[in-house]
């Protein structure tokens, strides 16, 4: 709770310095907090509290996932200065909101009442849309905005109806109280209803197969720094949400939920996966591999009990090979109109550093060893193994070589030394977007070679 | 000593020549391979006075995963091959133009690292872990230094990493299998697994897929030839030279011991389709033009009688594999670099551009001419010993097999002979063709000394490799 507490007067002291005139200081500011705060979070990560009736529950569930975030919002906001370069102006407004987005996917795993969880949801849902419109000239942009308004309220509509129908059955909001009501005895059919419709809620933020549609257009549109955002901070919270959501409101997993998680993970891998062979514009490209990704992740819903570490792995894995590949794309593309494969071409001489720095990124979501995404994969195959999924694995192991064809490739175009449309002047890169390229490729090879570290967390 | 020390000596090479800049590259990268060579020799001396250089220590509590090595016989037999040669290897791209020749001899040691992890490891992720990262290098070598345009070599290269890459992910699932049956990774546990009929088979497949992508097993063959063509002869040295006996290695070493039942009842199967691969290779060198893709499937039929060899799961077949192993990595490596070598003079692979080398270049070419021999198995050369050996454990199954995998010896005479003659023989080419210098004489003369010593005295390599091969055989009983 003090973390909340803390981010959200952060997010206060950003708008304040608006007024006072302080706009350079707002991003150092931001920065040293948001380290401060993980400190402090990560010191107290093994305390178990519950606040204001249950509401807001730390666990190290919790707590481990709300220092990943907060970990990712520290690179966003370091990516933000050279950025919003042209409107500094209004730099204050983006890191208000992205500090409030981070206050909602802190309110999403911490919940302990189904009104908090639709809090946390809404607070973050509405900072996005702003964020996803915030380039106002470009018509892509008001053009994702406006596409993910439209469906994202009406998924947060379909879980709000969720929530209700559940609220039908236990009469309580009260996750605790729910979990007592549905291990006593028969329920009445609305509330598998409710607890279905929440999850086809959650499905749609994570944009899971069938419910992706939204996912590539918005990415493209979005500005990149969002779309970085949107991949990596809110994918995984959205996944982490729909895990505790799981592990809460179906203590008893039904046959028929495994398989329809098991049939939707095939299908978000497979799906995101070939239509990522196809994409010829980068962000499209992260875009449906993040959807395959999601459709990894998925897999540590069919093992509820023992998953939580796996996933969190996982999710650390992707998350921070994402915001290196995004750093470089943010790098690569500044003032282009649109984001081509074919402008990193060339990238291996013109900036070794960032291609190198891409290169690991992609080979980590590819699951090269001794990137963290290998391991990532490993836990995640490991545990589905030994709860006897073998068609997943197979499935996740066929994806796996699907996808590493298209990143090679992006690696095979950076690496293209004839290419005559290749501009060969030297790339120069802001300081900011260098070290949190190298930055986030380091944490990840340490991970990699130690995956302990975030492992014994869980035990 | 221990084994972790040759392991670090590489790394730390590796990073050396990324270090020491473009000029000191090569000799920076020459001596750390010199250190690990002597290094390997010191731990078979080491071994042979009876002291374990083996290491282990845990890496991660849970999954259980050790960091563990294990240097019994075999596996510094292959260790001292990859250190032999990465050497000779790098000392033979000395003077050739290297566009940032720091970043390319990094990823050579850096290569032979992977690799002399994955012949050492004893944990199976740890060497599912090497297995993968020999991948990265040569991906790279062959992408940015290779031949032929960019468009061309880049879907030859990319082939080949997805092939391979799929094999071996097949082999992970294997791993995790036999984690979730056994609660570990190491090779002793995997090979007291006791598993049943039908596990067995089909963690012999998912391990099959892997191998024989990487050996290369007829019909998995195809991406071999063309990579081999279009990789720098550096990496294409290394690529035939150590990197397939990876495959060929992990067979005896893991496969086959964890594996016993689904081997024996499979067994036929595979020694056909090795014989085809024998058989087939042989008869599709004869047509190549490009002497690189000529060698490459010479490699191929040989290698087809090495997995068969390590198919037998007799004592005498595997030995011969083993033994055949490293005399083809000294002899196909002495191949590659002669082809380089007509390369460097008249700026061709093409054999039907050769023809007439011989009268100009006399050092030349007998030294090519005791390569080519070996390659064909001529008694008193290295090659021989393995190839009997193998011929010998094939017979012991059944004498069909042996008599149609001897062929190989029949038809690499043929196409061998045939392409000295196209080569070397003939009136005197009318473009000038200077003969060995000193670098050049050294390495092939180092090479040449190896086979023809060891085609005469096998015994110590013999000696080294038998009682961990006696060891897996027990296994297989």
């Amino acid at each position: 709770m003090n973390t909340l507490i803390a981010i959200g007067v952060l997010a206060v002291l950003v708008l304040i310095a608006e007024i006072i005139n302080l706009r350079k200081l707002v991003i150092p500011m931001t920065i040293i907090g948001l380290v401060g705060i993980l400190g402090y979070t990560v010191c107290n990560i093994d305390v178990e509290v519950s606040y204001y009736n249950n509401m807001f529950i730390t666990k190290k569930f919790s707590n481990a996932f709300s220092s990943l975030f907060i970990a990712l919002t520290i690179f966003l906001v370091a990516l933000s200065k050279d950025f919003y370069q042209k409107e500094f102006s209004k730099i204050s407004d983006y890191i208000s909101l992205k500090l409030f987005l981070l206050m909602g996917a802190i309110c999403m795993v911490s919940f302990g009442n189904m009104a908090m969880f639709f809090l946390g949801l809404e607070i973050l849902s509405i900072t996005l849309y702003i964020l996803c419109g915030s380039d106002r000239a470009n018509i892509k942009s008001n053009e994702a905005a406006m596409k993910y308004f439209l469906l994202g309220s009406f998924a947060s509509g379909i879980v709000l109806f969720g929530i209700a129908l559940v609220y039908g059955a236990t009469a309580s909001f009260d996750i605790s109280e729910i979990i007592t009501i549905t291990s006593q005895g028969t329920l009445p059919i609305w509330y598998s209803l409710g607890v279905v419709m929440i999850i086809i809620g959650m499905l749609f933020k994570i944009a899971a197969v069938p419910f992706h549609f939204w996912a590539p257009d918005v990415y493209q549109g979005a500005p990149t720094l969002t779309t970085a955002m949107m991949s990596t901070l809110v994918k995984v919270t959205a996944v982490a949400t729909l895990f505790k959501l799981s592990f809460h409101l179906l203590r008893q997993m039904p046959e028929g939920y495994i398989t329809a998680i098991v049939v939707i993970a095939i299908l978000t891998m497979t799906v995101g996966n070939i239509m990522a062979l196809r994409q010829e514009n980068m962000k499209r490209l992260l875009a449906y591999s993040g959807i395959s990704h999601a459709g990894f992740m998925m897999m540590a819903l069919t093992a509820l009990n023992t998953s939580a570490a796996n996933l969190f792995y996982y999710a650390t894995a992707y998350a921070i090979a994402g915001i290196a590949a995004f750093t470089v794309l943010m790098a690569v593309t500044k003032g282009k109109e649109n984001q081509l494969i074919q402008s990193f071409s060339g990238l291996g001489k013109r900036n070794p550093l960032m291609a190198i720095v891409l290169s690991i990124a992609l080979l980590s979501m590819g699951g090269i060893p001794i990137f963290a995404g290998f391991f990532g994969k490993f836990f995640l195959f490991s545990e589905a193994i030994s709860k006897g999924f073998i068609t997943l694995v197979i499935f996740g192991v066929i994806n796996s070589f699907i996808s590493i064809y298209y990143y090679l490739k992006v690696i095979i175009v950076m690496f293209t030394n004839n290419d005559e449309t290749a501009e060969e002047t030297a790339l120069s890169i802001p300081l900011s977007y260098k070290i949190v390229g190298v930055l986030a490729v380091a944490i990840n090879i340490i991970i990699g070679l130690c995956p302990s570290i975030l492992l014994n967390i869980f035990q | 000593m221990n084994v972790t020390i040759l392991l670090l000596t590489l790394l730390v090479g590796a990073i050396a020549t990324y270090i020491s800049g473009k000029k000191p590259a090569a000799k920076v990268a020459l001596l750390f391979g010199l250190v690990a060579f002597v290094e390997t020799i010191v731990l078979i001396c080491q071994h042979n006075a009876g002291t374990d250089a083996g290491y282990m220590t845990q890496w991660i509590s849970n999954p259980n995963i050790h960091i563990a090595l294990k240097a019994d016989g075999l596996a510094l037999a292959l260790t001292l091959l990859t250190t032999a040669l990465t050497p000779i290897i790098i000392f033979s791209s000395f003077g050739d133009h290297i566009e940032k020749s720091n970043i390319f001899y990094s990823l050579v040691m850096f290569m032979s690292f992977a690799m002399t992890g994955t012949f050492l490891a004893a944990d199976g992720l740890l060497y599912y872990v090497f297995w993968e990262l020999s991948l990265l290098p040569i991906y790279f070598i062959a992408l940015l230094w290779g031949n032929d345009t960019f468009e061309v070599r880049k879907k030859a290269i990319l082939k080949f990493f997805i092939y391979t890459f799929a094999g071996s992910l097949f082999m992970l699932v294997g791993f995790i299998y036999l984690y979730s049956k056994t609660g570990s990774f190491l090779l002793q546990d995997l090979y007291n697994a006791r598993l049943t009929g039908t596990e067995q088979y089909w963690v012999f497949l998912a391990f099959f897929l892997a191998y024989a992508i990487k050996i290369p097993v007829f019909p998995f063959h195809t991406w071999q030839a063309s990579t081999y063509e279009k990789a720098p002869t550096v990496g294409t040295m290394l690529l035939a030279g150590i990197m397939l006996k990876m495959g060929l290695y992990s067979v005896i070493r893991w496969q086959i011991p964890i594996t016993p039942i689904a081997a024996k009842e499979v067994m036929p199967t595979i020694l056909v389709l090795s014989i085809i691969g024998v058989v087939y290779g042989s008869i599709v060198a004869l047509k190549q033009a490009n002497i690189k893709r000529f060698f490459a499937y010479s490699s191929l039929a040989h290698v087809g009688l090495i997995a068969a060899g390590a198919y037998t799961l007799t004592l005498d077949g595997m030995k011969g594999a083993v033994l055949q192993m490293i005399a083809h990595g000294f002899v196909i490596v002495g191949l590659f670099f002669v082809g380089e070598i007509i390369y460097r003079r008249y700026q061709t692979r093409m054999i039907g551009e050769m023809g007439g080398i011989r009268q100009q270049a006399p050092k030349f070419a007998s030294i090519f001419m005791i390569l080519m021999f070996a390659s064909i198995g001529l008694p008193g050369t290295f090659s021989f010993i393995g190839e009997f050996n193998i011929l010998y454990g094939l017979s012991q199954i059944n004498l069909w097999y042996a008599v149609i995998g001897g062929t190989t010896l029949i038809f690499g005479a043929f196409y061998m002979l045939r392409m000295f003659q196209k080569a070397m023989l003939g009136e005197t080419n009318a473009k000038p063709f200077a003969d060995l210098n000193t670098k050049e004489s050294i390495i092939l003369g180092v090479l040449a000394i190896v086979i023809i010593f060891l085609g005469i005295y096998p015994k110590p390599l013999a000696d080294l490799i038998t009682p961990s091969l006696v060891e897996i055989v027990s296994y297989i009983k």
